[in-house]
């Protein structure tokens, strides 16, 4: 069946390097919930995906979210999904997590944390890179 | 080149959508190509015919209609982020179309290049 897949022309072609970087508190703004959004529909199109979460953004991440007190949803837990849709690649950047007194422990599921260097590296490796 | 531009914010509290609106016109004048112009986040605000900015300033919602008219532009308004401010086919200037998030993925792999516009 392998071989009949590479005459499939229904099968996409073009494999981009798309990441989708989180930079923001996850409640405050809406940011943080409509770029969670784009993932997991993005994540169904057999791209190469990867999410970064640095600055505030990495507070999304923070485990023992309460948002009773804001009246707001909670979407923590669909980080969760990530790795259902074969979201893989998730970078958090040391400084930010540094800067907050924060660990990979903390957060909510595994993630490589990398140093501003080696995330500006993989960056740029990217075809597309979507900021919120 | 082929270009594909997404807007993250409405026409008033931010420059976002001016800053676009301003490099796409820009683009299609030195011939290059617009894939499509998708609208998410504040931006389908963009979107909003009832929109009535003071007759002295600037209208995005009818510069962005009459650009994407004159060349033919896609102007894509996310369908979940729509539906969130109020923005449907009742209010939706003539030009735009409704349509899902799968839209800018898509427009970001047939694209050379995907700018993003926001805060």
């Amino acid at each position: 069946m392998s071989e009949m897949n590479e005459f499939d022309e229904s099968a996409p072609t073009v494999v981009k390097r798309f990441m989708y970087v989180n930079r923001r508190a996850p409640y405050g703004t809406i940011y943080a919930l409509e770029c969670l959004e784009v993932v997991l529909v993005a994540a169904a199109f057999d791209q190469d995906v990867s999410v970064v979460f640095l600055d505030d953004g990495v507070c999304q991440l923070k485990k023992n979210q309460d948002t009773t007190g804001i009246g707001m949803k909670n979407f923590s837990k669909t980080y969760g999904a990530l790795d259902d849709y074969d979201v893989e690649k998730i970078y958090v950047e040391k400084e930010s997590l540094a800067a907050r007194g924060l660990t990979a422990d903390d957060l909510v599921i595994p993630v490589e944390v990398l140093a501003a260097d080696d995330l500006r590296e993989v960056m740029a490796q990217q075809d597309v890179v979507i900021s919120f | 080149m082929k270009f594909a531009i997404l807007i993250n914010e409405g026409p008033f509290t931010h420059q976002a959508s001016d800053s676009a609106y301003r490099f796409t016109a820009a683009a299609l004048n030195r011939g290059h190509e617009i894939y499509r112009v998708f609208f998410y986040n504040d931006g389908v605000y963009n979107s909003n015919k009832l929109s009535s900015p003071q007759t002295d300033d600037r209208n995005l919602v009818s510069l962005w209609a009459k650009l994407g008219k004159e060349h033919g532009i896609d102007l894509v308004v996310c369908v979940a982020a729509a539906l969130r401010r109020g923005i449907k086919d009742e209010v939706l200037e003539d030009g735009f179309r409704i349509s899902g998030l799968g839209q800018l993925v898509e427009a970001g792999i047939q694209a050379d290049r995907l700018i993003v516009f926001g805060d």
